[in-house]
């Protein structure tokens, strides 16, 4: 019975993912690829990791095809002429070699997979939290998690910085250049609300059932992205201080508080005894701002407007 | 009672396959681009409708009322999301039809 379900759900996601990367409209492709983000989301469920699922179906296929997609429809009146042969065989060799050692890492694995599970089951307790999965990315490996919240803004920055000096204060250009239109006008009004409730859902419950800042800071970019393309809020202008504040929170309190560790509790990013989960939900909101800012700043892109 | 419930719920989801079927053929066969939506939208909100129906009572059974209310609260969500992303797409798809035209009939 669970082949029946697996194996189209495999099959479907080498089909969409064929369909991404071999030629044709760049359009076409992108729809596939979050095609490809959705299957693999599916295929996440399937693997019991709806954590994980909710990531990839949210950022992976979502917020990353958005960016794709723009890129899409600048890449159509660019004059650039695309790149060799040379550069496919390239990519190819390079990608079928990641494969080929994620494959040869995955079946060399010894049976029974080495697994730190028991530990974090036996340790979860002590952190008041329901979710191992949270449990592992605020606590037990905090550290990834703050690297990626700085990655997050790295990448930020980098966007940022293909616009030239004047405009770098300046606006993002809008994301829906048609005239505003009754359909999209209502959908903001009445989803909005509902999404922004959602996101700040996903992101509470993370803390005991599958969810987190991640998942409910996408939501929360999304609502974000489509209030703006709406035009029922402005694009922010990018030197605005409130929205970089907004940026710097997660990081900054996640440092704050892992350096506060060191004086406090045992190491740095341990949390002291007693106020543990107060601790943590202080970090979580933080670095579901950023994370929610961040994510929207990203789609719409280096600043190209006027001045704020 | 639960015999009956099953077998509601079969009858009922497998009518909102149905309706998807034949949303997905006239998303691959029909002509142009508002036709197709116009298929598609059937398979949304009725498909979708019916299977959400069909598996209420399953849902109250396993997690309660709550879980059931969410999925009514999923299938109206995509009414309205649906509803307004073809709109959406429709006028895009009207305008780049009509600017066809008139662009042909510029041309001698």
């Amino acid at each position: 019975m669970s082949l029946l379900l697996d194996a189209p759900l495999a099959l479907v996601a080498i089909a969409v993912a064929i369909r991404a990367v071999a030629g044709g409209d760049a359009f076409a492709r992108v729809a596939a690829f979050m095609a490809y983000g959705l299957v693999l989301g599916f295929i996440w469920v399937r693997l019991a990791a709806p954590d994980v699922a909710l990531t990839e179906i949210a950022v992976g296929g979502g917020i990353t095809g958005l960016v794709l997609l723009q890129a899409a429809g600048d890449a159509r009146f660019s004059r650039e002429r695309g790149v060799g042969l040379l550069y496919h065989v390239c990519a190819a060799i390079l990608a079928l070699g990641v494969f080929a050692a994620l494959a040869a890492v995955v079946l060399l694995l010894p049976e029974p997979a080495p697994s730190l599970a028991p530990q974090v089951a036996t340790n979860l307790p002590a952190t008041d939290l329901g979710n191992p999965v949270t449990g592992v990315l605020i606590v037990f490996r905090a550290l990834d998690t703050l690297l990626e919240t700085v990655v997050l803004l790295v990448a930020l920055i980098g966007v940022w910085s293909l616009s030239p000096d004047p405009l770098w204060r300046g606006r993002p250009a809008p994301l829906w250049p048609a005239p505003p239109s009754g359909a999209l006008d209502f959908l903001a009004r009445v989803v909005v609300p509902v999404g922004v409730l959602v996101g700040i859902y996903l992101f509470w419950a993370g803390a005991d059932v599958p969810g987190g800042a991640f998942q409910g800071g996408a939501v929360l970019a999304a609502m974000a992205l489509l209030a703006i393309m709406a035009g029922l809020m402005p694009a922010p202008a990018l030197g605005g201080r409130r929205l970089r504040l907004a940026l710097l929170a997660g990081p900054f309190a996640f440092l704050g508080v892992g350096i506060a560790g060191w004086f406090v509790a045992d190491a740095f990013l341990d949390y002291p005894d007693g106020i543990t989960k107060p601790l943590i939900i202080a970090v979580e909101v933080a670095i579901t701002a950023s994370i929610a800012v961040a994510l929207a700043l990203l789609v719409l892109g280096p600043p190209a407007g006027r001045k704020a | 009672m639960t015999l009956a419930l099953n077998i509601f719920t079969l009858l009922v989801v497998a009518a909102g396959l149905l309706f998807f079927i034949v949303g997905t053929v006239g998303l691959l066969r029909l002509p142009d681009a508002l036709a197709r939506l116009h298929a598609l939208t059937k398979a949304d909100n009725i498909g979708l409708g019916l299977v959400v129906l069909g598996l209420l009572p399953q849902a109250v059974a396993l997690w309660g009322v709550l879980a059931a209310a969410k999925m009514v609260g999923i299938w109206l969500l995509l009414q309205v999301s649906s509803g307004a992303v073809s709109q959406l797409m429709a006028e895009v798809a009207y305008r780049a039809a009509q600017r066809k035209d008139s662009e042909g009939g510029a041309a001698p």
